[in-house]
């Protein structure tokens, strides 16, 4: 066990963790924020990412030894009802979710993406988003509110 | 370290209905007080059993006026909830914005029977709108009383009742009950499930009278999700639980010979719980359960091989002794093939397939001597309680299951198998304890969607005239493992204690409308590959069979029309006398823009890439679903996209019509995952598909560039469910697209890049 600093949407928290512990575990057993959801465990499908100094990274994959200073930003750090990032505006207006399980990794991923790229097309939307995993289906959703969200943010 | 939790008793709070007491709270982390959040206590212990008969058991008024509906199915994202809320709102003459939905909680709902085959607004929506205009009824009746007026000169506006010509005389909802009790009996069906219905004096308005249902209104549970406010099953926490992990034998079937458990010794604070092959670990930290249930050394059994070789599976599907059969005749069949002048016949293969939920199962127990308590992501929460009493021998009114929305099950996921550990594990260890599965189990251990083999035989005389048609399916059952767990023997925790389970075998006849004189259509089981806890059991995954049966029965179709010379839209047409089926396929055409043409001619090419167009349609419990859909393929690497889906959409009344496109489209990206990547592998001992990586879903890219949906809305019919039928057709579109686009016809799905690039070379 080891004891870990950990800034997490602005607030710094001591962690006594497993240095092999992914990331993941530390922001839902320790610290109670839920928004990354272990979905794979695998780097494969997303739903775990947040943002460790404003890049989108998987924190199931994450060891508690590898984080270092970085700030890690979760979903409810990215926007709240009262002061919703663009994207969780254009996903509510769009209505995207289904079960809504994947839509952290979806956001979380496009919110790193539209921080670098004003004006993206439908294909590098698409391209930026590759192997991030929706199990019922909403992906035309996804692009759509992507799209809106840019429009606003460019 | 985190805000304190601020718990507010909300504006429902106290509100004194059978079983109806919710709480909101008021936090700053929705992780910690998820668990009440869900739960309510309601009135007289924990299980006051909810009376169908009683009004007060399917709404309540609010001393506000806010109306509670107690949907005893779920919504699993597909807008079922609001459907509740708009047909009670709509019958009561409430604003849709004060109508809440309590959904899937024993304890507050009545069984309707959890999500089950695009019911949702079908059935437990007309017993609702039942509930609506008789709530209405009763109201405007007390009004009539403290009014002085009779009840006929009475109008409700917004959840007021005045008499009309004269406002200014008028009582609200809230002020005649709110709070209250109705104390008023509504007529029951005596059923429970899916055939649940209501009756009563009241008569429901006439769908010209409608001014909600029929408009595009906003989900009730999005912005939640999207700001990570309202918890999934995951997300649950009580004081004191435990973490579980299960750990599964490498070879299918193999029993638990040892377990070493000086193997974990290293792992502070874990706890082993074995009952014969059934084997799990518990610890305080989530961290050291998984560690602990990789590191554990566990001597199983030898025992043979359990699986023949997949490359051979279609083969041991016709090979094998048949368990059950069904069919259906008309007119003489093999007089009609005897005389045929010419006869086209085919064969087509679907694989298993995978629920592959999004996140793999997670379910939390508290099992206590004075009653237990489950959270749990299944579809169909009032059986699992059955299932729960059941395996843990209790009453099954000690037991209280409250789902909470989890990953997207469709179907008989893996969600019952994980409600099931968790009671087995709380009530070994005496405290509650969380089970999530991990991404091997969500893929390899999920129940499966069943592997078939279809042959379609026409004969026609020479004309091109089809005189008879054969259809025939022969499959593992549907129901290996049924669709609820109210048996225990229908879970893998179960089964590993004993429980047999019913294992019915059963499969599908096709909803087949053309008319042909001569028909015969059906069905013959196999046995499992290996019975009991196996992770090839079969059961129901989103429109069980229908996307099996429909691939084949509408490729086949095609196939008809290109040995006949006919265009595919008219060859349907012609053989479909239905208006509304006419209808679907006619609107398909027309906002695809068909060209009229034969079969095989509609292809064009650009150096690589070919393209075509199919089509393809089917009905689904009375809804009708015809889908134009356009494919291109490259020749050279066989990789396939389809850029365009045309839907057209006919399922009667619609309620929410924006809800219901976003549901249409969703069905045709799931459908076409399961149509051009979804196979689950396996070898001898065990499936072997157990990641994204061996078990490829349909990537953003692949994803249709444009999903047209036609709506055809049909108020004076019944709403017949709009959940799965999408899902039916559209393998059989893209395979016709592809057939159209290549010139070669296949026949075996998925239709991956390997299998056109192996068809077109
Ligand atoms: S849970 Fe981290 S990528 Fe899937
Ligand atoms: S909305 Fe269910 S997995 Fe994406």
């Amino acid at each position: 066990m080891a004891q870990y600093r950990l800034k997490v949407n602005g607030t710094v928290h001591t962690i006594e963790a497993d240095p092999g512990m992914p990331l993941l575990y530390a922001l839902r057993d320790d610290l109670k924020m839920d928004n990354p959801h272990f979905g794979c465990g695998l780097s494969q499908c997303g739903a775990c990412t947040v943002h460790l100094d404003g890049v989108a990274t998987r924190s199931c994959v994450t060891e508690m030894s590898k984080v270092g200073n970085r700030e890690v930003t979760t979903l409810t750090g990215l926007g709240t009802p009262e002061h919703p990032h663009p994207l969780q505006t254009a996903y509510v207006e769009e209505e995207v979710p289904q079960c809504g399980y994947c839509l952290n990794g979806w956001i979380m991923t496009a919110a790193a993406f539209l921080k670098t790229k004003k004006h993206p097309t439908e294909d590098e939307i698409r391209d930026a988003l590759a192997g991030l995993k929706c199990r019922c289906g909403t992906h035309t959703g996804i692009v759509r509110a992507v799209k809106r969200a840019a429009e606003k943010m460019a | 370290m985190h805000a304190p939790t601020k718990i507010e008793l909300s504006r429902r709070e106290l509100m004194g209905t059978a079983g109806a007491l919710v709480f909101a709270f008021s936090v700053s982390d929705p992780g910690t007080v998820a668990a009440q959040q869900v739960m309510a206590a309601p009135e007289g212990g924990a299980n006051s059993a909810l009376d169908p008969t009683e009004l007060d058991s399917w709404l309540a008024i609010a001393p506000d006026g806010k109306v509670t509906v107690f949907f005893g199915k779920m919504d699993g994202g597909q807008g079922t909830d609001l459907a509740m809320a708009m047909i009670v709102a709509e019958e009561m003459d409430v604003p849709l914005k004060d109508v809440d939905v309590v959904e899937g909680d024993t304890a507050r709902t009545v069984n309707q029977g959890g999500a089950s085959g695009s019911t949702g607004v079908r059935f437990a929506g007309s017993a609702l709108r039942v509930a609506g205009a008789e709530a209405r009824r009763v109201l405007v009746m007390k009004a009539a009383e403290k009014l002085g007026v009779d009840a006929s000169q009475l109008t409700v506006t917004d959840g007021v009742v005045s008499v009309a010509g004269d406002p200014a005389r008028k009582i609200s909802y809230a002020e005649l009950i709110g709070g209250g009790h109705f104390h008023s009996k509504i007529g029951w069906n005596k059923q429970y499930g899916n055939p649940l219905a209501l009756t009563s004096p009241a008569r429901p308005k006439t769908h010209d009278q409608y001014k909600i249902v029929g408009t595009t209104q906003p989900r009730l549970d999005v912005k939640g999700k999207v700001f990570g406010t309202k918890p999934w099953v995951q997300d649950i926490r009580v004081e004191g639980m435990l973490h579980g992990r299960m750990v599964r034998p490498p070879v299918a079937g193999a029993s638990v010979a040892s377990v070493d458990e000086s193997s974990i010794a290293k792992i502070p604070g874990v706890q082993i719980v074995r009952k014969g092959d059934f084997i799990g670990v518990v610890a305080p930290r989530e961290w050291n359960a998984i560690r602990a249930a990789r590191t554990l050394k566990v001597n199983w059994t030898r025992t043979p091989d359990p699986f023949p070789d997949q490359a051979k599976i279609y083969d041991h599907i016709r090979q094998s002794p048949v368990t059950k059969s069904d069919k259906t005749e008309e007119g003489q069949v093999d007089a009609a093939f005897a005389g045929a002048a010419r006869v086209v016949e085919a064969e087509y293969e679907w694989p298993f397939q995978s629920h592959a939920s999004m996140g793999p199962a997670c379910a939390l127990a508290d099992v206590r001597a004075d009653g237990v308590t489950v959270w749990t992501g299944t579809q169909k929460p009032h059986f699992a309680a059955q299932g729960v009493a059941g395996v843990l021998g209790v009453p099954v009114e000690k037991v209280r299951a409250i789902w909470v929305a989890g990953p997207g099950s469709y179907g008989r996921n893996d969600a019952g198998d994980a409600t099931m550990d968790a009671a087995v594990l709380s009530q070994a260890v005496g405290k509650p304890v969380r089970v999530q599965y991990m991404r091997n189990e969500g893929h390899g251990w999920d129940p499966k969607a069943p592997a078939s083999v279809h042959r379609g035989r026409a004969a026609l005389d020479k004309d091109g005239n089809v005189l008879a048609l054969e259809f025939w399916s022969r499959g593992f059952s549907r129901l290996e493992t049924n669709s609820t767990e109210a048996d225990p023997g229908d879970t893998l925790a179960g089964m590993l204690l004993g429980h047999k389970g019913k294992r019915t075998p059963a499969f599908n006849l096709p909803e087949n409308a053309y008319t042909f004189s001569n028909k015969r259509l059906g069905w013959e089981t196999i046995a499992a590959l290996l019975p009991g806890a196996s992770p090839l059991r079969t059961s129901h995954m989103r429109d069980p069979l229908g996307p099996q049966i429909t691939f084949a029965s509408e490729s086949f179709m095609d196939e008809v029309a290109y040995a006949v010379g006919a265009d595919p839209v008219e060859f349907r047409l012609k053989y479909l006398t239905e208006p509304r089926d006419r209808a679907a396929i006619q609107a398909a055409a027309e906002k695809a823009g068909w060209q009229p043409g034969k079969a095989g001619t509609r292809r064009t090419q650009r150096g690589n890439i070919v393209t075509g167009r199919g089509v393809a349609y089917q009905q689904r419990g009375g809804t009708i679903v015809a889908i134009i859909a356009d494919a291109e393929v490259n020749t050279r690497t066989g990789e396939i996209r389809v850029p365009r889906v045309v839907v057209a959409h006919d399922c009667g009344l619609i309620v929410n019509p924006g809800g219901l496109r976003h549901v249409v489209e969703c069905n045709v990206v799931q459908g076409l995952s399961r149509t051009i990547h979804e196979e689950v592998k396996f070898d001898h001992r065990n499936v072997t598909s157990v990641d994204w990586l061996t078990y490829p879903i349909v990537d953003i890219g692949e994803a249709p560039r444009v999903i047209d949906v036609v709506l055809l809305n049909h108020p004076e019919a019944i709403s017949t469910g709009a959940g799965e039928a999408t899902m039916r057709p559209l393998a059989a579109a893209v395979n016709n697209a592809i057939f159209e686009a290549t010139g070669t016809r296949l026949r075996r799905a998925p239709l991956n890049a390997a299998r056109i690039k192996a068809s077109t070379v």
